[in-house]
């Protein structure tokens, strides 16, 4: 089984963010990244699905040249060759775009398999894996829990609301966006990092993969970025650790009369 | 010329999704501000009491498509049977609640018209004649305002919880029905019964004191001290689901969107950063406090008490009050 996954670079979780000078959008700065958490899901499933049938793992990343070393970590955990599509015109693409571009190279490429997270951890758009089955006329699953590879075809488990499941069948190739939590994450060994330096990185722009530039124009724009207003007046308790242990334990009981 | 605004309306088991009111509330709402026409659509089969329902609302017209592939939902089916539905009716936007059902098709649909959905809005304002739709990035830590660009329709939906389906205006609308060409060829997936997993061992819904550990807790033997905590208090401990994807805490302590749904007369949100699937478990509370390093925590917004700082030095001390 081929399985492509794709990898999202993205401001550490705990990362302070401040707006950029125009206002609409972050300054990328002293920041530090990690590998988006539902595609960190998505490498560990395409690594399970090759140590069970056999076949090829490869690491697809769209972005700078900071995002090389999320491929590396996913060559180090596992994956045979990473892909990196990189040039100026990816800057700031809107979902449509991103998976027009993912799409392109994944079509060059061939996949049984084409695996994203379900959702960025920093745009949230929760749609580049589903916009790009469409654009590569497959089917696809979204919020994906399982997955059974058959002859041909796909079945998977999808999480629905309130508690529900839902087991759906598909021919492959298929596209499937995964849900976090699906499996427990493997770490990458001293051995694995020192593999992963010979194993390739392919890189890609613009004119490789022959893109229609008409497909990357935008077609939702962010205006500006701030800090959301509050709508609840929180009150904030402050002091020594004891004295707000103090204080908050007094609240509790005599304003909030929750004991 | 493309006008007025279609809205998608889900169901499931012959029963409305109620979250599809939220979007009728809110096309009504910008329809307020635009003079735009509302029309809603509802796919399936044997939908008459549904379209029925939805015609008692303030709406212009209903549209029912009644075909054998819209018996289940499936991606494929409901996006060709949508696509067809714009190309018959020509609205200038298409609204839409952010359900995991949503999420599932709309970005193919809107793709497919070679547009994107402005997905998981919070709300609008109506900016020199023109709507603009405020959205959360970094999972609630920024808001930011979007537009669609481009050619209408327009795609958009909204987070669930961002406007109140049981405040939407009622009405007469008319109901009339489409029909839509649908095959084997263009549904290809294959939805078996909708199923839930072996009841969860520990119900929370009843407790009336949650102490809840996120991710800022570090590392799995940490969670000892907010343990210790929760043992002080008298309370069932709970988690968000990052802890519980960690295999930190089981499963059946996990609270949101696609955990426990609880509504305590105390909830206090450790090191747990306020991500709308988060809050949407926990909301109900009746009195929330938060503890994080970031005063900018996103939880903060819905926290009665609020302590900016950090967790390992703030538990102990409560710990030991609590005891006292
Ligand atoms: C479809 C879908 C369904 C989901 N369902 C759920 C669900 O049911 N439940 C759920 O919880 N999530 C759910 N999520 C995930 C959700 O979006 C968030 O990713 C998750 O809630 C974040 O968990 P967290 O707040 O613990 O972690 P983080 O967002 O990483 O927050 C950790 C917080 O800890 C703070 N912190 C760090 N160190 C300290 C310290 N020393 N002292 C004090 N504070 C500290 C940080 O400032 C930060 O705010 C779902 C997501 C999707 C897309
Ligand atoms: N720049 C990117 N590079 C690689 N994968 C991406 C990129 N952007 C989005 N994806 C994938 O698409 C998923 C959904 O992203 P989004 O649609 O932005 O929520 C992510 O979890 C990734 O798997």
């Amino acid at each position: 089984m081929k399985i492509i996954v794709c990898l999202k670079q993205v401001p550490k979780n705990d990362s302070i963010l401040r707006i950029n000078d125009q206002g609409n959008w972050i300054q990328d700065r002293d920041l530090t990244y990690e590998i988006n958490e539902s595609d960190a899901y998505g490498l560990e499933a395409a690594l399970q699905l090759k140590e069970k049938q056999g076949g090829e793992v490869i690491a697809l990343s769209l972005g700078p040249a900071r995002v090389q070393s999320v491929i590396k970590e996913a060559l180090a955990r596992g994956a045979d060759r990473g892909i990196h599509l990189e040039d100026p015109a990816f800057d700031k693409l809107d979902a449509y775009g991103i998976a027009a571009v993912i799409s392109a190279a994944a079509k060059a490429e061939g996949f049984d398999l084409l695996l994203t997270g379900l959702q960025s951890d920093d745009y949230g758009f929760a749609q580049t894996g589903v916009i790009a089955a469409e654009l590569l006329g497959l089917p696809h699953a979204t919020i994906v829990m399982d997955v059974q590879p058959g002859d041909g075809s796909l079945r998977v488990k999808r999480e629905l609301e309130n508690g529900y499941f839902q087991w759906v069948s598909m021919p492959a190739p298929a596209v499937l966006t995964i849900q976090s939590g699906i499996n427990t994450l493997r770490y990458a060994t001293l051995k694995g990092i020192m593999g992963a330096k010979k194993k390739e990185i392919k890189k890609l722009d613009v004119t490789a993969l022959g893109i229609d530039k008409a497909a990357l124009a935008p077609r939702m724009e962010f205006l500006r970025v701030y800090v959301p207003q509050k709508s609840k007046q929180t009150q904030f308790i402050e002091g020594s650790p004891a004295e707000i242990a103090a204080s908050l334990m007094e609240k509790l009981r005599n304003e909030a009369r929750v004991f | 010329m493309a006008n007025g605004i279609l809205v998608y309306i889900e169901h499931v088991d012959g029963k409305i999704n109620r979250a599809s009111l939220e979007a009728v509330r809110a096309a009504q709402l910008i329809a307020g501000q635009t003079g735009q026409e509302i029309s809603a659509v509802v796919l399936g089969q044997g939908i008459g009491d549904i379209a029925n329902e939805i015609a008692g609302k303030k709406l212009n017209s209903v549209y029912t498509v009644e075909n054998d592939w819209l018996k289940t939902y499936t991606a494929d089916g409901v996006t060709h049977a949508l696509r067809q539905v714009i190309e018959q009716t020509q609205p200038a936007l298409v609204l839409l609640t952010h359900t995991y059902e949503v999420r599932d098709f709309a970005p193919k649909l809107a793709a497919s018209m070679n547009r994107v959905l402005v997905g998981d809005c919070i709300s609008f304002r109506i900016e020199n004649g023109k709507a603009v739709f405020t959205r959360q990035v970094f999972q609630g830590k920024l808001a930011a305002d979007v537009v669609p660009v481009g050619d209408t329709p327009h795609f958009v939906s909204f987070q669930i919880g961002s406007y109140r389906g049981d405040e939407s205006e009622a009405g007469q609308a008319s109901v009339s029905a489409l029909t839509v060409n649908l095959d084997a060829d263009l549904v290809r997936q294959q939805p078996e019964e909708r199923f839930k997993e072996a009841k969860a061992a520990v119900d929370l819904s009843q407790a009336p004191l949650i102490v809840s550990v996120g991710r800022g807790i570090k590392e799995q033997k940490n969670i000892e001290i907010v343990k210790q905590l929760a043992e002080a208090f008298g309370a069932e401990l709970a988690a968000s689901r990052p802890i519980c994807d960690n295999e930190w805490l089981p499963m059946d302590r996990q609270i949101g969107s696609s955990g426990q749904t609880v509504a305590p007369k105390l909830y206090m949100a450790i090191g747990i950063s306020g991500a709308i699937q988060h809050l949407v478990g926990m909301k109900g509370a009746r009195t929330i406090v938060a503890i994080n390093k970031d005063p900018e925590a996103p939880i903060f917004e819905i926290a009665d008490y609020g302590i900016v700082g950090d967790l390992f030095e703030i538990v102990p001390a409560l710990t030991a009050e609590a005891k006292k």
